[in-house]
């Protein structure tokens, strides 16, 4: 096959239902030139120490001249913010990533997450409620895509009363995240770009009203911590909470989708899941691996000549690292091409790992399971509509854009 | 080795024996079963509890946030063994296969296991170690002992800079109580990590309210007239006036029971090969005798083929694993015990992690991050290879750094990484102190090339 070929497929939209029979190809060759400046990375241990290696950087500005203009067009944002550290390396990216574990995470806060358990079991009830009588729902459009931006809002602090407001701009974000090939794309990036701006100032409002009236929530933290590093600059902040909101929507709504259509094609693992609650556990862990949200890390590059599986890839070569492909490596995972809850020793690439590894993995975790585990219990006899349902464009975070499922009642 | 028709009958019907029952002896156990062993499986273990996990002791349990008795091991498999707990092996003979034990009884066994660890080296003076007030820490009793004097200690005096007793340093000091860390060498942790590193763990020391003093000993513990610890005298002539002391100066491995046993058991541990079968005193391996844990000496391809024995979570766990297989499999399907020694401590709020051998090390290279920020990665070079890595809040990038000493590759490593800084240009010598000098630092000793070392193996008696 020609140098790049399967790369093209992969992003073509033809392909998004299953790209899985061309993760297979691609893995025929782990490190495989795609490109003048493109390395794609596909089997799970070469995967796997790219992302433990320090001659990998995730700041764009390492690309050299040519790799920055062979990428694929990508819809950037178009932003005065400076980046968030998803996109620095060490030590910006680990003194800001610090900073926002604070208020999130252990050591500083090891309940935040825990915490925020009894309002998302409310937050799902309340969206399963809203199914009514209905005889066929569109999971994402009722359940999957409002759910996190209801997290979020709350994470973050948003006054109720705002909450639809910053919904509309998440949504039209989101969709300039996937570009309809039918809409004018100027429209849409000005659409984008207005939706940022708003979002924008009103964060920036929020941040003042919180640094003079802190509540507990996490942008109070953010702005008025005193850590050993230091406080966020208030660009810091802006950045930082429009990472997490962008970073922990779609990826979210996708892992949920994904989730349910998997279920309802092994419907002996919703029996299953119905049944024993518990196995919503080690479910989640199988689903990331076999349907990952994330399938491919884009944006890193290399600092040096790295030797890999036979290949020099060159310094400032553009890396894409397949996730989803090294998730289904025979060398790493028995039978990868089965969905099995009780698989062992499941060391998954779904949240990355390494230094960038997802930053929201315990709250995804979380809003998954109970929302996978609530649709279960709920949804009496639901149906797949259509298989494989239509996808979104977006081949990194790949998922079906409409969900349609059938049932029988809602059960109370 | 007899025929395949022996270990058929070994794996359904045989006698295995495992000797000490923690972690590398539960795990043991749990493989066994879960490779199909049918035999029967014995226990024995000289504490009164079932397997528990000892990191907790000097770090949870000390705080108060975790209790001792709840410290107990994760269990991986139903083991369906006889226990016997609270009986110390006292002796093996080799020759009719059968364990001694302190009651009196004797246990046969087809094939054996040791895992029997080691015990925290006492305070070398008797009485004075009797005094009230003086602690060791090794067991979970230890622990609880510990935690309950601490409830009222006015002052905490830690005799040694190890990592256990940097761990017992920093509890101390999150609950708030007054230490004095008395160090031999010129800063703490040097004998596992060089003076570079020790450096960095002495500021984090001070830094934290820590009365550290460097360069000296403790000469005399002095109790009051009920026996109760009143002061310690140091050798520099100062006193340091303390309630509770805490010895930390090592480990000693338990292999006295094995005395006149013939097999090749010292103070330095158990000699075994790389599919942990135990030697015997003339050096030859044997058949049916297996070692795992910290008790165990075995010789390691990476580093030149010395034997190498590590006080290591990991190393317990990998070891047993590697032992218990080889226990119930025919020459052609055994294993080597290949593991690249790594262990982890926190303290002072800093999570320490290391691969390799740093005390091997010649110079040292701050790969990453910077020693002023204590965040860092340190890689340690011997004779222009890498050898070892340690990080301060870096644990991440270990990995890669355990490939490079998988690899052999070159030192200094000369290429760019992210958070290279400036000091990452040069190494420096790594400074370790004279390993002809007593220490009781390093959680890994090299112990010469030969499993029939005349100079340090087969003293009968004490270790």
């Amino acid at each position: 096959m020609t140098q790049g070929t399967l790369l093209r497929q992969i992003t073509d939209h033809a392909n998004r239902a299953d790209p899985y029979p061309l993760y297979a190809e691609l893995r025929k060759t782990p490190v495989s030139q795609q490109g003048d400046s493109l390395f794609v990375v596909s089997t799970y241990w070469e995967i796997k120490s790219l992302l433990h290696d320090p001659r990998i950087s995730s700041d764009a500005r390492n690309l050299s001249p040519q790799a920055a203009g062979s990428l694929p067009e990508q819809e950037e944002e178009e932003s005065a913010l400076p980046p968030a550290f998803l996109k620095l390396d060490p030590p910006d990216h680990d003194r800001l990533r610090r900073m926002t574990m604070r208020p999130f995470g252990p050591p500083h806060t090891p309940r935040r997450v825990h915490n925020m358990r009894g309002e998302l079991g409310r937050i799902v009830s309340d969206l399963i409620d809203g199914f009514g009588d209905r005889d066929q729902i569109d999971l994402v459009d009722d359940f999957s895509y409002p759910f996190p931006v209801t997290v979020i809002c709350r994470l973050l602090g948003i006054p109720r009363e705002d909450e639809a407001r910053f919904h509309s701009w998440a949504d039209t974000i989101a969709a300039s995240l996937d570009p309809d090939p039918d809409q004018d794309p100027g429209e849409r990036r000005r659409g984008s770009q207005q939706a940022r701006t708003e979002l924008g100032m009103y964060l920036a409002g929020l941040i003042d009203e919180r640094r003079s009236a802190p509540g507990d929530d996490m942008l109070s933290a953010l702005v008025t911590d005193h850590s050993p590093d230091g406080q966020m600059t208030p660009m810091e902040v802006l950045s930082t909470a429009a990472l997490l909101l962008i970073a922990g929507h779609e990826t979210t709504v996708n892992l949920i989708t994904n989730g349910m259509l998997t279920l309802l094609r092994n419907p002996d693992v919703l029996k299953r899941l119905r049944d024993e609650p518990r196995l919503a556990v080690p479910l989640m862990e199988e689903l990331l691996r076999f349907e990952p949200p994330v399938q491919l890390l884009p944006q890193r590059t290399t600092l040096a000549d790295i030797d890999i599986a036979g290949v020099t890839i060159p310094k400032g070569a553009s890396v894409w690292l397949v996730l989803a492909s090294g998730n289904r490596d025979p060398q790493r995972f028995p039978d990868p091409d089965r969905f099995d809850p009780d698989r062992k020793d499941n060391q998954h690439l779904g949240f990355g790992s390494g230094i960038h590894n997802c930053f929201g993995a315990p709250l995804a975790r979380l809003e998954a399971q109970l929302a996978l585990t609530e649709l279960a219990r709920r949804l009496d006899n639901p149906r797949l509509v259509e298989d494989p349902p239509p996808y979104r464009q977006n081949a990194v975070l790949r998922g079906p854009r409409h969900l349609n499922i059938s049932l029988d009642s809602c059960r109370s | 080795m007899d025929g395949d028709g022996y270990l058929e009958w070994m794996r359904s019907e045989g006698r295995i024996v495992i000797v000490g029952a923690s972690l590398a002896g539960l795990r043991a156990a749990e493989t066994l079963r879960e490779e199909g062993f049918t035999g029967s499986l014995t226990l024995i273990g000289d504490e009164p509890h079932e397997p528990y996990d000892r990191p907790p002791l000097s770090k949870q349990v000390l705080l108060g946030t975790a209790s001792a008795d709840r410290t107990l091991l994760p269990r991986r498999w139903a083991i369906d063994a006889t226990w016997r707990l609270g009986v110390a092996a006292t002796g093996l003979d080799m020759a009719a296969k059968r364990v001694r034990l302190a009651d009196g009884d004797e246990v046969g066994y087809d094939r054996l296991l040791i895992a029997t660890g080691v015990h925290a080296r006492p305070w070398p003076h008797e009485t004075e170690a009797d005094l009230d007030g003086v602690f060791v820490l090794r067991t979970r009793d230890d622990a609880a002992r510990l935690q309950r004097r601490l409830t009222s200690a006015r002052r905490v005096l830690v005799i040694g800079a190890g990592f256990t007793g940097s761990e017992i340093a920093s509890a101390c000091r999150e609950r708030g109580l007054p230490v004095t860390v008395v160090e031999r060498a010129a800063a703490p942790l040097v004998g596992a990590l060089g003076g570079v590193v020790g450096q960095v763990a002495a500021e984090l020391q001070r830094e934290h309210g820590v009365d550290l003093r460097c360069g000296l000993m403790v000469t005399g513990l002095e109790g009051d007239s009920a026996g109760r610890l009143r002061c310690a005298h140091l050798s520099d002539g100062t006193t340091v006036e303390a309630d509770v002391a805490l010895v930390s100066l090592g480990a000693t491995r338990n292999t006295a029971w094995l005395a006149g046993s013939g097999l090749g058991a010292g103070p330095r541990g158990i000699a075994c090969d790389a599919g942990c079968r135990a030697f015997d005193v003339r050096g030859i391996v044997t058949d049916d005798v297996f070692v795992a844990g910290d008790v165990a000496r075995s010789p390691h391809a990476l580093f030149g083929y010395q034997f190498l024995s590590l006080e290591h979570w990991g190393n317990a766990v990998a070891q047993a694993e590697v032992a218990a297989h080889n226990m119930i499999s025919s020459s052609s399907e055994r294993r080597p015990h290949l593991w690249v020694p790594a262990f982890w401590s926190s303290q002072f709020g800093v999570s320490i992690k290391s691969v390799g051998v740093p005390s091997l090390g010649e110079e040292i290279l701050i790969a990453q991050g910077a020693l002023a920020e204590r965040r860092f990665t340190g890689v340690y070079g011997y004779q222009g290879r890498v050898i070892a890595a340690v990080t301060f809040d870096q644990t991440k990038w270990l990995e890669f750094y355990q490939r490079l000493i998988e690899g052999a590759a070159p030192f200094p490593p000369a290429f760019p990484m992210v958070d290279h800084r400036a000091e990452g240009l040069r190494p420096v010598p790594a400074d370790f102190p004279d390993p002809s000098l007593p220490t009781h630092g390093p959680s890994v000793t090299l112990s010469g090339y030969s499993p029939t070392d005349r100079r340090v193996a087969f003293t009968p008696g004490r270790a």
